[in-house]
Order: structure tokens, then C-alpha cells, then sequence
């Protein structure tokens, strides 16, 4: 391994997806082989409204540079307005991060139907580029400043 | 003041209450607390002047579950507060008798102090009763006096409006207090660079000691038990200093109480620390009015909050990235 | 303290390959709660699962993590596996070190990390499991078939035959779809109504079978096993019960200037008609845009020559409410617009028409009563040029991506039956490739070259060009000789695209079945599940699941209905434990997740509660386990996190991210 590669900034992301549609959209794009960074960490959940800001703050405190969060598209939600739900939360989430200074950019939201494997998988390049643009996320790590 | 005594102890007399929660003079004449009174002695301790800027509202809720009714007084503001209470069922409307009283808009001791007034003795000026111009203070130092608006709270400059929303009976006279934009904070926040946003709330945030006094006062924040005190999410470990809920509560205190938050400012108001919290409140409400159409929690008892509601054409989440 | 154990699965070189399986295992080991770890080369066959048994009973697992393909693949199997050897079903995780980590990473040692995350994660959630118990649910003996082509008859023959009673809802005034429209069918050329007709028939005459024409479905909810149907019976204006199908108001309509939807636009129709000779029920309907009667208030005529007194001028849109245990979609297709087409002149000239046009011009019943004539000057061609892949294999955004499959069949099939008919027509196929895969297909096609000589040539039209005196001059390229070619026909046909019936998308949102970007329904698995929907309960017949021909559409239906069948043949299901919980000490009463559950699931009740000595009665939510369906949108909702969904709760998830992000 050479000393470079240890160098490079690997960001740690982590992309909730929704059982339904973007897993399974995750899983076409695995097994049509189309390959995106092996930073990208998938946690499955039944549906993208089943996100807590919660976890994403979690996943920022806990040290990730990126959260993404993929569901199916609006009005194709297997559990019919779920990500309706999610939209309006994840909008909110996102502009309050934005307005407390941390960058754009480090949140995502994606639709991405079953049948999206290469979306699913230019998606995660595409977001997986942008991450290791901002580099580390120090911001929702340490926002009370107290150590 | 006279006049909502004489007006308690008439109900409290002819059984339609038997308690009374208003407020009672402190031992400064500028802290007076919410009280239960249960008789027409205990009310001589009762005040409503200027300085009574708690809402009583959140109280309801115990009051809602003891027998008999509870008279209270609500300012206009307050009344929203009430309302958002009634539609999540956590207080009882037949147990609960509603005096709106009225309101000059309600003063900050923190004010006066920036404005010099020290060692206060007595203040004078802020009865419901006065016009609400002018204070005049009587100090160790002499008499001293100021603008009334000059040491109102900063809620009181950008009131929602000095119409109750719910009551039984309306007693005393209003005044229009409003002379300032309400989201020109959050605009000016929205303006600055990243750098500059986070700078400016990690120095805010830095001086919360975790005291809860806003979570406590504030009428959404009414959970019986709050989810920084619950295993559920693994969010409280009070042995750790610097855990998750050190860091985020803020944040997700505002996003819990996001389309139920009825501006009431409560929050700041009682902040030892002198955070401005309503900022966070308030940009969520912005962006609500923004996003999803205006919104007013509390106006009412039906409207079905924004985030409990959607509609297909509504925004995706990158707007927020695309608007710089 | 959780006894977990690890089973990394080799999957052959699939995930071994790309993934340092015994560095997993070692990592694994690592891991808190973890006191057996192992790797094998197929986990999923029966002596993987036998060791996954043995270590449960041997070591005393309470839970296991199978590091293997995704859990959409065998979460089942390994839940099967682990029940059988005496621990709870729901004690099971799945690392997905292969769809997501083996299969599109390279490099070994990044996947490997990867992979130890990913075990990492499962452990840490599986820590935080509790034992589940599915509950059940009842299954009503009905199938719903939406969509009365040849896929859904079949569809409900089939399910008809084995004895169960089965619904079809068709928005046209008859049975019968596309194939009813067809003339002759490739290879054999028997011809389409011959064919089709004795089905329309039987289903028909099917005690088991109601068919509800001129309706559409209106609402769906509920779940597998128990959906309620709302279904609109539009307004016939026209008495089922009485008409007896003489067709003298049809005759005597005195409005005929109604375009024909069954002949593709290239005639009229009265305002009262039944879209074909054949129609089932042979009821006709009153279109009522058309009709002078309801566009003026006077007229009248078919009720007046209706001696069995069966037309209803007031007659209102019906809904109908019917509860169903399986639906099966069969909304079949139509040809693409061609408006985004317009250098072949199809909106310009009556004489460039599609395919499926050509078949209503073909056949004995249609517009020209089968003989082949131009549409402008009624005279027969001379020379005909087919265009091939209008809209289909298209690499911009006008047409379609995907190859619509049948185009290259019925152009030969076409150009036979021209020939045979009309030796003297000069026939001219432009194409891209020739697609002939099937049983006596490529036979076919042929016999086509071979036996009647079409002239095809491989390449593409680029314009068609109307000539002042009624010719089409046909522009195009042939790229074997590399040559121009212009040429001048009397007709053009263009084999456009076929797409799903527009009306799908509407049904697919109605049932939360999910359909890709073309509109095709997605089905649970591409090559194992072809013809079931990723949404339960929820089946795919015919060419609402991709293109196909009418034998790939009838095996397809066959399918479709046994699916069905085996889910009817069920007296009650499992349902999905993992469902909302509320903690009733944390909740509120406050009704916020009642608001946000699609399923109305969440009720309130009071109830006495005992928190920690205080003795008092609260509003408190109740889950109705057998309407959640697991969503998760309460628990997000609720602001005291009160609202936990078993399976998926806040802290597995916690668990998880903080497992990742470590």
C-alpha cells in the first residue's frame, strides 16, 4: 500500500435506504456490477419517512462526513405517502443545518426507484465526489465548542 | 390588576372554579411567578403587571387533571399556546375557565439592566392600567426612567397580534406593541457565509450549561417524559459530557417542536445564558410559511400541522442547496 | 447479554473472490456479544444452513448475523434456518456483503473493510433484537383482474378454473383489448378473433368470473390477502338487464360522426355503439360527447327504436365496493404518440399510418373491410415501405430506450400476408437488426425473405417526404451497400413503439406497486419473481410488466394466476411483525402519529398507567397490529419517542450508524 493512498481523505457516509425501492435499486446496481466508493455504507430501513433527523445528526456526531438518504419516488412509495413525510422533514433538517453554517452539500436526499441500479450507483459517485470536495466534517461534530 | 382579583374571587366564590393559576408578586419587584391561588386570601398576592411575561398555558396541563375547574389568565400570545396544548389533547378545555387579559407588551429585567437601571427598589408604569410609555424606576441610586418599548421583551416587538384565540371572557384593554419585523433576525442569519452562521451560533450555543429551563417552560415542549431523558434513542448518558444530546439538543429540541412551536418566546425569555433560542424556532416557522404556505400554530384547533401533512407538488430537499 | 454468532458466506468466488472472508470471520470475532464466528462456502445450501443450526444449538446463539447476499434474497431462508433450530426468526440480521460491497468493489482490501463494517453494523443491531411473533391475517377468497385484454381474461379463466371467484374490471365499453384488434397472429397466422373470441366467451359464461365493463378501479386500501376495492361503473346509459344486443340504435343513431377508438381513428361511429361486432357484453354504450341528445336536450332517436326499452339517459357512474384477497394487473399497452416523429410525416399524410392501423385496414370488419387501399384516394398501393423501430431502441429522449420486441414479427407477418394477397405490391422493410427469437420465429421471417421476397434492407429512413402528386418519397440509407436510397411508396408503415397504457401509472400509485421509468410494473425479481409485484399481494400479467406477444402474454397470465391461486388457496397469512409499538409510559396522547399513518391504524384509548407509582388515566395511542404495515412514519412523528418500530427501532438503528461511523 503505498503512502499516498493512506493519505487520501476516505469520508465516511452513510446512505439510509428504503426497503423498497432504493435498497433494492442498491442491490440491481451490485449485481449489474456498477461500481461507486466503498465509503458509502447502506443502512436499511422499511421507508425513507422511518429517518430521524435523529440519525442523521447521530451519523454527523458519530464522525460521518455525508448522509444521504434515498426512498422511492414521490408518489410510488410502497407505503404510499411515506416519502411525502420524509420530503417535508428532510427539507426542514436540511435548511436548519444550512442555516447553523454546516455546508450544503453534505446532506442529500435521492428518489431512487428499484429499477434505478445506475442512478443508484451515479448517484453514490456523485455524492461520494462532493464529500471528499468539503473534506472532513468538523462542523456538527463539535458545534457547542466546549473541550 | 384590582379588577381580574375582584373577577377571581367572584368565580371562585360561585364554585365556577375552585383554583386560580395566575401570577404572584416575587420577592423583586420585577420577578413575579406563576401560582396557584385556591382562595380569596391567597389572591391578595396576586399581580398582572408588565413583568408577568410567563405563560401560564403549559400549567394547564397538571391543572387539566385535578378535579374541578381552573381559572386562568391568558395573554393573547398565551392563548396560541393553549390552543396548540388543546389539539394534542394534553390539556382538558371543560376544565378550564379562560380569562384573556390584556396586554402592553411585557418587559425584560435583563433590559434594564443594559440600560443602566441598577439596585431597583420599585418600578412604576407597567400596570395594565398605564399607558405603557414610560418607566419609572425607583433605585438606590435615585429615580431613574425609561421607554416602556425600550424594555419590553423582544417578542413583544414582533407580537402576532393582541387578539386572544380562545376564551371565556376578556378582561382589560390591549395595546399594539409590534414595531419590528418578525424573521429580520433569521434573515440576517440566512445572509452570512457558513463560516460566519456557524461561528455565530457555536458561540451562542457554547454558553448553554444544559439547564432545561427552556425545554421546561416551553408549552410544546410537553412531553411527559422528553427523549433526552429516555433510553429509547440512546440519547442519554449523562455521565458523558460531551454526548450526543450535549451537542444536539438544540437543534432537535427545535425540530421536535417545528410546525407546533407557537412563537410565544418563552424560550429566550427565560434562558439564564441569554441564548437567543427563538432563532431556531423561528427560522423552522419561516421556513414552514416558506415551503409549505403560511402557517400559525395554534390559530386554531384543526389545521393539520405542517409536518404531519404534505401535498404532491411540494418541494424536494435540494432547494435548500440551490437557493445560494 | 446477546450469544451471537457470525456466518460469512463464500457465495463461490462471488463474494470470496473480491472479499478476505477469513478476515471478516476474525474481525467478527472481535465484536461484543459475538462468541462464534465461521465462513463457508454457500450459507444458503442446505449444509450451510445445517452448520448455521448446529453452532445455534451447540453454542446456545441467541442471534445470528449471516454476512451473504442481500436480505432481499434470503433473509427468509436464514430466518427459516434459525427457527428450525430453536431461536426466533427475528434474531437474524443480514450483512449485504455482496450487492453492496463484493460485487462492485475491486480492490480486496477496501472491500474487505467494507465488509467488516458492514458485519459490524449487523452485530450491533442484532444485539438490540427481540424475538417477534408474526401475527395473522385472513385472506379473501377474490381475485380483482384490472384490464380485459387477452392477459387478463386469461388471467381470470385460469384462476376462474380453480374455483375461485375472480373479478374483471375493463375501462372500455368490452373485453377483448389489443388482440381484438389484431387481424391475423404470427407465426401461424391464424386469425386473431378466431382465436380470441371463444375466450371473450367463456370468460363471460364463467360462473366464477363478473366482469364489469366501462369501469375503472377508483381506490384501493388495505393489504394482501384483505384489499377494498372502490370500482366506478361509468354511466352505459343503457340498461344491462335490458338490451338484448339487436343494434338497431346503433343503426338509427343519427350522430356518426364519432371517431372510431376501435379502428384507430380511420373511421366513425355512431354516438350509441359497441366497439366491435364481437363486443362482450354486447351492450352498447352511449358516448356522451357525442350524443345529440346529451349535447342538446333533443333527439332521442335510440330510445324511441329500442323495443326493449333499455336506454337510461339518466343513468349515473355506479361505485361498487368489493373486497379482494389478490389483484392482478393486466392493463396492458398502447403505440407510443408520434408526435415527436415528424420526419416521417405521419400528422401530414393520411397515407403514413402505423401498424397496428394497417391491422384495422387489413381486417374483413375494419374500415376499408380488409382490402388494402391508401387511406387518402382509396386506391391500392403499388409500393409499401415498413419502417422498423419508430420509437423503439431509441437513444434520445423521443422514443423509448428498450426494444418493444414484437415490431419485427408482425412487419414480416404483414408483409407475408400482402404479398400472398397482392403479389404485384413491391414491399420494402428498412430495419436495424431483425429480431426473431421464439419458436418458429426466425422461420417465419424467412419465409418472408425467402418465399415472398420482401425486400428488406438494413438501415434506417430518415425522412418521408409527401409528394404534390400523392406519393411518399421515402429518404433513406442502406448500410450494408452504403448507398442513399430514395424511393417512392404509396404507403408507409411504421412499426411504433408500443408503451404501457398510459392508465397505468394511476393504478400503480392506487396499489403502491412500483414501476419503472418507462411505466412498466416492476416485479419482485427479474429473473425468480418475474410475474409478481415487490408489493404483496400484488401480481403482473402481460405487457404491463414489459413488452411481449400474445404467447409469452398468455403463459405469462397462467403464471400470473397461479401466483394468485396459491395466495387465495391460503386461509390466512403471516403478517409482518415488525410493527409500531407505542411505549405507553413515554406517549403523549398528543395524536400526532395518528395524523401521518397511511394505514389509520393508530386509535387512543384511555387507559390506567402506573409510572413509576403515579397511578392516573391517560390518552395513550394503540397500534392496530393487522393494519400497520410497518412504514415507520408514527415514530418519527411522535416527539417523545414514544412510537418504536419492533425490528427497525431507534436504537438498532443508532446502533447501526454508530457501528458504521466508528
Amino acid at each position: 500500500m503505498s503512502i499516498e493512498k493512506n493519505e487520501e481523505f476516505r469520508p465516511k457516509i452513510v446512505a439510509f435506504c428504503c426497503n423498497w425501492c432504493s435498497y433494492a435499486g442498491a442491490d440491481l446496481a451490485g449485481s449489474s456490477r456498477l461500481s461507486y466508493p466503498a465509503d458509502v455504507k447502506i443502512i436499511r430501513v422499511p421507508c425513507s419517512c422511518r429517518v430521524n433527523p435523529m440519525f442523521i445528526l447521530r451519523a454527523f456526531e458519530k464522525g460521518a462526513d455525508g448522509v444521504i438518504m434515498c426512498g422511492c419516488h414521490p408518489g410510488d412509495c410502497h407505503y404510499s405517502t411515506g416519502n411525502y413525510y420524509a420530503r417535508r422533514r428532510m427539507t426542514l433538517l436540511f435548511s436548519m443545518l444550512d442555516y447553523i453554517g454546516v455546508e450544503n452539500g453534505r446532506t442529500r436526499v435521492e428518489w431512487v426507484s428499484a429499477a434505478e441500479g445506475v442512478k443508484f450507483s451515479v448517484t453514490m459517485n456523485e455524492f461520494v465526489e462532493k464529500i471528499r470536495s468539503l473534506g472532513e466534517n468538523v462542523r456538527l461534530g463539535d458545534l457547542r465548542c466546549r473541550n | 390588576m384590582q379588577e381580574l382579583r375582584n373577577r377571581a374571587k367572584e368565580l371562585l366564590a360561585d364554585g365556577t372554579v375552585v383554583r386560580i393559576l395566575g401570577w404572584r408578586a416575587g420577592d423583586l419587584p420585577y420577578n413575579p411567578e406563576p401560582a396557584y391561588f385556591q382562595s380569596a386570601e391567597e389572591l391578595d398576592d396576586f399581580v398582572y403587571n408588565g413583568f408577568c411575561g410567563a405563560n401560564l398555558s403549559k400549567y394547564m396541563i397538571e391543572a387539566s387533571k385535578l378535579e374541578g375547574k381552573t381559572l386562568v389568565f391568558l395573554k393573547p400570545c398565551d392563548t396560541y399556546s393553549f390552543n396548540q396544548l388543546l389539539k394534542e389533547h394534553r390539556v382538558d378545555r371543560d376544565k378550564a375557565y379562560i380569562i384573556g387579559v390584556g396586554c402592553k407588551g411585557k418587559l425584560n429585567a435583563e433590559n434594564l439592566k443594559k440600560l443602566g437601571i441598577k439596585g431597583v427598589q420599585s418600578i412604576s408604569g407597567a400596570e395594565l392600567s398605564d399607558p405603557c410609555d414610560t418607566l419609572t424606576v425607583q433605585t438606590i441610586y435615585g429615580e431613574k426612567t425609561c421607554s416602556y418599548a425600550d424594555a419590553m421583551l423582544e417578542r413583544c416587538h414582533v407580537c402576532k397580534g393582541k387578539e386572544h384565540m380562545v376564551y371565556d371572557e376578556l378582561i382589560g384593554e390591549s395595546k399594539d406593541t409590534k414595531d419590528a419585523d418578525r424573521f429580520a433576525e433569521v434573515e440576517k442569519i440566512e445572509k452570512m457565509s457558513p463560516e460566519e452562521k456557524f461561528a455565530f451560533f457555536q458561540s451562542e450555543l457554547s454558553k448553554c450549561i444544559r439547564c432545561n429551563a427552556c425545554r421546561n417552560v416551553c408549552p410544546a415542549c410537553s412531553c411527559r417524559k422528553c427523549v433526552f431523558d429516555s433510553t429509547k434513542f440512546d440519547s442519554s448518558q449523562k455521565a458523558n459530557v460531551d454526548s450526543f444530546e450535549e451537542k444536539m439538543f438544540h437543534i432537535i429540541r427545535a425540530f421536535h417542536v417545528a410546525g407546533r412551536c407557537t412563537d410565544c418566546g418563552e424560550c429566550s425569555r427565560v434562558c439564564p445564558q441569554g441564548i437567543p433560542l427563538h432563532l431556531f424556532n423561528r427560522k423552522f416557522i419561516k421556513d414552514i410559511d416558506t415551503f409549505y404556505g403560511d402557517f400559525q400554530a395554534g390559530e386554531d384547533t384543526e389545521t393539520k400541522a405542517p409536518l404531519t401533512n404534505f401535498t404532491f407538488e411540494d418541494v424536494e430537499p435540494s432547494v435548500v442547496a440551490e437557493r445560494r | 447479554m446477546q450469544r451471537l454468532g457470525v456466518f460469512v458466506c463464500h457465495c463461490g468466488s462471488n463474494i470470496a473472490a473480491t472479499v478476505d472472508v477469513k478476515k471478516v470471520v476474525e474481525m467478527a470475532k472481535l465484536e461484543p456479544g459475538v462468541v462464534h464466528a465461521e465462513d463457508y462456502q454457500y450459507m444458503c445450501s442446505e449444509a450451510g444452513q445445517a452448520r448455521i443450526a448446529q453452532a445455534i444449538q451447540e453454542k446456545g446463539l441467541t442471534g445470528i448475523v449471516v454476512c451473504s447476499c442481500s436480505p432481499r434474497m434470503h433473509e427468509a431462508t436464514f430466518r427459516k434456518c434459525a427457527e428450525k433450530a430453536g431461536i426466533n426468526p427475528y434474531m437474524v440480521e443480514i450483512a449485504n456483503i455482496r450487492e453492496h460491497c463484493s460485487w462492485i468493489h475491486k480492490d480486496m482490501e477496501e472491500a474487505t473493510k467494507k465488509a467488516v463494517i458492514l458485519a459490524r453494523a449487523a452485530i450491533a443491531k442484532v444485539n438490540l433484537n427481540t424475538p417477534l411473533k408474526a401475527g395473522e391475517s385472513r385472506v379473501t377468497k377474490r381475485a380483482l383482474v384490472i384490464g380485459g385484454g387477452i392477459a387478463g381474461i386469461q388471467t381470470a379463466l385460469d384462476i376462474a378454473e380453480a374455483g375461485y371467484k375472480v373479478d374483471i374490471v375493463e375501462k372500455t365499453p368490452s373485453i377483448g383489448g389489443r388482440m381484438s384488434q389484431l387481424d391475423k397472429t404470427f407465426p401461424t397466422l391464424d386469425c386473431s378473433a378466431c382465436i380470441l373470441t371463444p375466450k371473450m366467451v367463456e370468460a363471460a359464461a364463467h360462473e366464477n368470473i363478473t366482469i364489469y365493463t366501462y369501469s375503472e378501479v377508483e381506490k384501493v386500501t388495505g393489504f394482501v390477502g384483505d384489499f377494498t376495492v372502490d370500482i366506478r361503473k361509468k354511466a352505459r346509459s343503457v340498461n344491462m338487464d335490458k338490451c338484448t344486443g339487436c343494434g338497431v340504435c346503433q343503426e338509427k343513431c343519427p350522430s356518426k360522426k364519432a371517431p372510431s377508438e376501435f379502428n384507430r381513428g380511420l373511421n366513425t361511429r355512431s354516438a350509441i355503439y359497441t366497439p366491435f361486432a364481437q363486443a362482450i357484453p354486447n351492450v352498447p354504450v352511449i358516448d356522451r360527447e357525442h350524443c345529440i341528445k346529451f349535447k342538446t336536450g333533443k333527439c332521442g332517436v335510440c330510445a324511441k327504436v329500442c323495443q326493449a326499452g333499455a336506454i337510461d339517459y339518466e343513468q349515473k357512474d355506479e361505485i361498487i365496493t368489493e373486497k379482494y384477497g389478490a389483484i392482478v394487473v393486466a392493463t396492458g399497452f398502447d403505440i407510443i404518440k408520434l408526435d415527436n416523429y415528424d420526419e416521417y410525416a405521419y400528422n401530414q399524410s393520411p397515407d403514413v399510418i402505423t401498424s397496428l392501423e394497417l391491422e384495422r385496414i387489413m381486417n374483413a370488419a375494419g374500415p376499408t373491410k380488409g382490402h388494402l387501399e391508401r387511406m387518402s384516394d382509396h386506391k391500392p398501393p403499388k409500393n409499401m415501405v415498413f419502417i422498423q423501430c419508430v420509437g423503439s431502441r431509441c437513444s434520445d429522449n423521443r422514443g423509448k430506450s428498450y426494444c418493444s420486441k414484437i415490431c419485427c414479427m408482425y412487419t414480416a407477418k404483414h408483409a407475408m400476408l400482402i404479398r400472398d394477397k397482392y403479389p404485384d405490391v413491391n414491399i420494402t422493410v428498412f430495419y436495424i437488426d431483425v429480431r426473431t427469437p421464439g419458436k418458429n420465429f426466425d422461420e417465419f421471417y424467412r419465409r418472408a425473405v425467402e418465399e415472398y421476397h420482401v425486400n428488406y434492407v438494413k438501415g434506417q429512413v430518415g425522412k418521408v417526404i409527401p409528394q404534390p402528386n400523392g406519393q411518399l418519397l421515402v429518404q433513406g440509407v442502406d448500410l450494408l451497400d452504403n448507398k442513399q436510397i430514395l424511393m417512392e411508396a404509396d404507403m408507409v408503415v411504421l412499426a411504433a413503439a408500443i408503451e404501457p397504457d398510459p392508465s397505468v401509472r394511476k393504478i400503480a400509485t392506487m396499489l403502491t406497486a412500483s414501476i419503472d421509468t418507462n411505466n412498466f410494473l416492476t416485479e419482485a425479481h427479474a429473473k425468480l419473481r418475474p410475474v409478481e409485484s415487490p408489493t404483496a399481494g400484488i401480481f403482473l400479467s402481460g405487457v404491463c410488466q414489459g413488452p411481449k406477444d400474445v404467447p409469452e402474454t398468455v403463459s405469462q397470465a397462467g403464471a400470473a394466476a397461479v401466483k394468485a391461486i396459491g395466495l387465495l388457496a391460503k386461509d390466512k397469512l403471516l403478517t409482518n411483525p415488525c410493527t409500531a409499538k407505542p411505549d405507553e409510559l413515554l406517549c403523549n396522547g398528543c395524536s400526532t402519529c395518528a395524523n401521518v399513518c397511511p394505514y389509520g391504524a393508530i386509535s387512543y384509548e384511555d387507559k390506567q398507567v402506573n409510572d413509576h407509582g403515579i397511578r392516573e388515566v391517560r390518552r395513550i395511542a394503540q397500534v392496530n397490529s393487522a393494519l400497520c404495515q410497518g412504514c415507520g412514519a408514527c415514530t418519527v412523528a411522535c416527539p417523545s419517542g414514544a412510537m418504536d418500530l419492533q425490528g427497525f427501532s431507534n436504537r438498532q438503528i443508532i446502533a447501526e450508524v454508530d457501528a458504521i461511523c466508528r
